[in-house]
């Protein structure tokens, strides 16, 4: 292996050195001449393309040649997969002077040829590694690099065949004379960079099929063409509309015998050959538009697009008036050529003929007099105006009317608030509030009795039903008192020097200032009532104190309630760090108590 | 509906008298509502019962003559379709005078200006029913627009100007014509009338970008809108600077008044032009080219020739167009 020291893309690159490169007289050809008659044109274009294809030849050649080796069949592994492998391998190990040497890379090319065949000796995959990076080197050959033959087109349109010689991986010496391996610019730009495309994406097509249409004047080409046509159509339609224009006037005097038909034919067939053809272009434009992503070319295919798509909608629009012209003709030649002559008989005059063109020719001062005396008659008769006295007087006396520039003042909204109406009636919140308020803290009473009483004091009428259920309900809000708040209140009130608390504070549950709460206890007697059900609460007024003291308190309670279960209820709500607790508890347990039969 | 029944006749006094009070009462009012230009019978039943109790009652219909006569008014025609049309006598309280309706005119171009104004009413009738036929028939409806009316009358003055510097100047020429090279410039009111008009501008706006009144399109324009509030004219459309149709009552004034008293006036000049059937407006199809279509306006109008009397002298014109143009450019 000789190592050819020269830097590789001074020589290889055809575009820094034209007068090597056999393509080089194709730089300066204007792209995307449409040469007439010929078969071909410049195109360096597809010079590019035809080398950037040669480029991947030897990787080819790989896998083309790889059972032709003697030894092994070595038609397991996949040669030019391993090939770019080794030309990464060498792409990454690059950096700005240096490259990879052949060691490193086939150290890291063996790993992936045993991969491909796991089950072959080690020395064969070496091998195979070996053999994939002298052919990328193409060793074998005398200057050590590729060519592949090609063609263009001469300006003048004759065929030439060109060379194109490049090399994929070249050696090279680093100063202190260690041979290295570099990736030339052909190899990274085709083999590592423009492969590395997605072949099936449509967006890539669009953008290159696009960017091909402009680059070559196509797409300008096209909008001309649809322009030049809308502008046609135009026309068309223009002629058109003062031929149906001037039949609507006077069926004889447009020529419906010869020019107008011809006028039709002839923008008929234009309205046929265009809408195929711009329906075509508007077909390919759209989707080429949807996927690319470029914003100019977008924006180019989206003009167009536009353009062509308002063409056809004007040759649309030509072709149904065309084909409502000789509707039109029939129409109106039924109208004006069949129509009874007038019941007055005789002829009219003609106006133009026997009164404009000689009134037209008169001196200015005759045909004065003659347009005059035509005025009178044509314009009727008018009653003149004339204002009451009294009304001109006053419209005359009144004083301009002064306009506000802000316009009228904008009535204030007076806006009330909505309430909900009170369930119960006032009536009965005294009914049930007062039978509370008479409970003694020493006797507590029963529901039933207290239901009965309200009964008795509502008298039958409705009020006496919805004070017993307001009391249910009170008695109910009673099983749970809110006896922190009450506690605190209390306190406040004592502080306060009897100053009485916030009454309705609570809510609804009534309160003997600041010190006494209802309280209803359940103890197992069942209630008889019509009305409702659940459990004969007993409802009585208690004190709240501090823990200190309960003694006092719960033998106010306790006197008729024996139950242990309010004596505990009562402790232990006491503490304020619990009642919130117990509360909850004991709504869920009052909810329980009595309920609507 | 018969007079003997009408309970709001206005002298119960004696008993021979109230009928003919009320009938002539209802002649008064059918003349009334014919005052009115744009009531017609199709949308008022008291209107429409009167009409037709004129048509069929020739005593009634001899009355509401009398009473129109009274008032200076002649009855042109009386129809379901346009109501009572009528017509002002010169010196009627009713008739309007072009001299009221151009009266904002003044200065030197007062005369100028109402010839213009009373020549755009005449240059609309005769787009409006370009045949003589189309005069005559109640259900014909005519179409004009404000561009329309400009560009046939501007027609008209190229083709008589292209007549007065023809090699042959002889048609009109013997009996007063003006003298064919140039108009006289010390005598404005022998100038030809379409040299004032075709010296006007055709359109041109003023500093707060409205139409100027002065120019022929706004002069036509003013035309149309009076018609439209005499009800003669109805518009349906913008385009073409304004479009219009006629109405019946239209139709009828122009044939039973306008025209005629316009034909007396040439007569009296000495002026008679024989015409065809076919009327003489023509649609000359315009060859297609691209400075057309990108005017419009320009073409948008009814080239007008001269009828059959006349066509050698109209194709040399309509074929030449621009003969005379070069000499100006």
């Amino acid at each position: 292996m000789s190592s050819p020291a020269r830097p590789p893309s001074a020589r290889h690159d055809p575009r820094q050195n034209p007068p090597t490169d056999p393509a080089g007289g194709l730089a300066g050809a204007a792209d995307g001449g449409l040469a007439d008659g010929r078969l071909g044109w410049p195109d360096d274009g597809m010079a590019r393309r035809l080398k950037a294809l040669a480029l991947t030849q030897p990787l080819h050649d790989l896998d083309a040649r790889k059972r032709l080796l003697d030894g092994a069949d070595l038609s397991v592994y996949a040669m030019a997969e391993l090939a770019l492998h080794a030309i990464d391998l060498v792409t990454v190990a690059m950096d700005f002077d240096r490259g990879a040497s052949h060691d490193q890379v086939l150290r890291r090319l063996t790993p992936l040829a045993a991969a491909q065949a796991p089950r072959r000796p080690a020395t064969e995959h070496e091998r195979v590694a070996r053999w994939v990076l002298d052919n990328l080197i193409n060793v074998g050959s005398v200057d050590r690099g590729f060519d592949a033959v090609y063609g263009t087109y001469h300006p003048d349109g004759r065929y030439e065949r060109r060379r194109f010689d490049f090399k994929l991986l070249v050696e090279l010496a680093d100063p202190a004379g260690e041979i290295y391996l570099r990736a030339t610019d052909e190899a990274v730009t085709v083999l590592v960079g423009a492969l590395d495309t997605d072949v099936t994406s449509a967006q890539v097509a669009a953008e290159v099929t696009l960017d091909n249409l402009i680059r070559r004047g196509r797409l300008s080409d096209a909008r001309a063409a649809a322009e030049a046509a809308r502008y046609r159509t135009v026309q068309y339609a223009e002629q058109l509309r003062r031929s149906l224009e001037g039949t609507r006037r006077d069926v004889l005097s447009v020529d419906w015998l010869h020019t107008v038909p011809a006028l039709v034919d002839e923008a008929l067939g234009h309205v046929e050959a265009r809408y195929r053809h711009e329906n075509a272009i508007l077909t390919h434009i759209r989707r080429y538009r949807d996927s690319a992503a470029d914003p100019a070319r977008k924006r180019a295919a989206a003009d167009l697009v536009t353009i062509v798509a308002d063409c056809v909608r004007r040759h649309t629009q030509l072709q149904a008036r065309l084909l409502e012209a000789f509707a039109v003709f029939r129409a109106e030649q039924d109208r004006q050529q069949f129509a009874p002559p007038a019941a007055g008989g005789g002829t009219g005059v003609d106006l133009y003929t026997q009164l404009l063109a000689p009134t037209l020719a008169r001196p200015a001062g005759e045909a004065a007099r003659v347009a005059g005396a035509f005025f009178g008659g044509a314009v009727g008769v008018r009653a003149p105006r004339a204002p009451r006295l009294a009304d001109l007087v006053d419209a005359l006396l009144r004083p301009p009317v002064e306009r506000d520039p802000l316009g009228a003042p904008i009535p204030e909204a007076e806006l009330s608030t909505w309430e909900e109406p009170a369930r119960f009636g006032d009536d009965a919140w005294t009914i049930a509030l007062d039978l509370l308020d008479e409970l003694d803290p020493d006797a507590p009473r029963r529901l039933s009795g207290l239901l009965a009483a309200a009964r008795e004091r509502g008298a039958g009428e409705p009020v006496a039903t919805e004070a017993a259920q307001l009391l249910v309900l009170l008695a109910l809000h009673a099983v749970s008192p809110r006896l922190a708040a009450a506690h605190r209140r209390g306190d406040a009130a004592a502080q306060g020097a009897g100053a009485p608390a916030a009454p309705g504070a609570q809510g609804p549950a009534p309160d003997t200032p600041g010190e006494r709460v209802l309280l209803a206890v359940d103890d197992g007697t069942p209630l008889d009532d019509p009305e409702f059900g659940g459990a004969d609460l007993l409802v009585g007024r208690v004190v709240v104190t501090d823990r200190p003291a309960p003694v006092d308190e719960r033998g106010a309670v306790g006197a008729d309630a024996r139950d242990a279960d309010a004596a505990e209820a009562d402790a232990a709500e006491a503490d304020a760090a619990e009642a919130d607790a117990a509360e909850a508890e004991a709504a869920r347990a009052g909810a329980e108590l009595v309920g609507t039969r | 509906m018969s007079g003997d029944g009408e309970a709001g006749a206005p002298a119960p006094g004696a008993p021979g008298r109230a009928p003919v009070g009320a009938v002539a009462r209802d002649a008064a009012e059918l003349i009334a509502r014919g005052l009115r230009p744009r009531l017609v019978p199709a949308r008022d039943s008291r209107y429409r019962e009167l009409v037709g109790r004129y048509l069929r009652e020739p005593g009634f219909a001899e009355l509401t003559h009398a009473v129109a006569d009274g008032l200076g008014i002649v009855v042109l025609d009386v129809s379901e379709r346009a109501g009572l049309v009528a017509g002002g006598l010169a010196d009627s309280a009713f008739a309007v005078r072009i001299g009221d309706y151009a009266r904002r005119a003044g200065g030197e171009h007062r005369a100028a200006d109402r010839m213009l104004h009373a020549l755009a009413q005449l240059a609309v009738a005769a787009l409006a029913f370009p045949r003589p036929a189309d005069l005559t028939d109640a259900s014909y409806v005519g179409r004009v627009s404000v561009d329309g009316v400009d560009a046939f009358v501007r027609e008209a003055t190229r083709l008589l100007e292209a007549r007065t510097s023809g090699p042959d100047p002889l048609l009109d020429g013997a009996d007063g014509a003006p003298p064919p090279d140039g108009p006289a410039a010390d005598e404005p009111r022998l100038e030809a009338a379409w040299r004032l008009y075709a010296r006007r501008p055709a359109t041109g706006t003023t500093r707060d970008s409205r139409r100027l009144a002065g120019s022929t399109t706004g002069v036509i324009a003013r035309a149309m809108g009076f018609l439209v509030e005499s009800g003669c004219l109805v518009p349906v459309g913008e385009e073409g600077g304004g479009t219009f149709r006629t109405t019946p009552r239209y139709q009828v004034q122009v044939r039973e008044l306008a025209a005629d008293a316009a034909m007396e006036e040439l007569l009296t000049l000495g002026v008679v032009t024989v015409a065809g059937p076919d009327g003489g407006l023509r649609v000359v199809p315009a060859v297609p080219d691209l400075l057309d279509a990108g005017a419009p306006g320009d073409g948008a109008g009814d080239p007008a020739r001269p009828s059959a009397p006349e066509t050698g002298a109209s194709r040399q014109a309509t074929d030449g167009p621009d003969a005379p143009e070069p000499a100006d450019v």
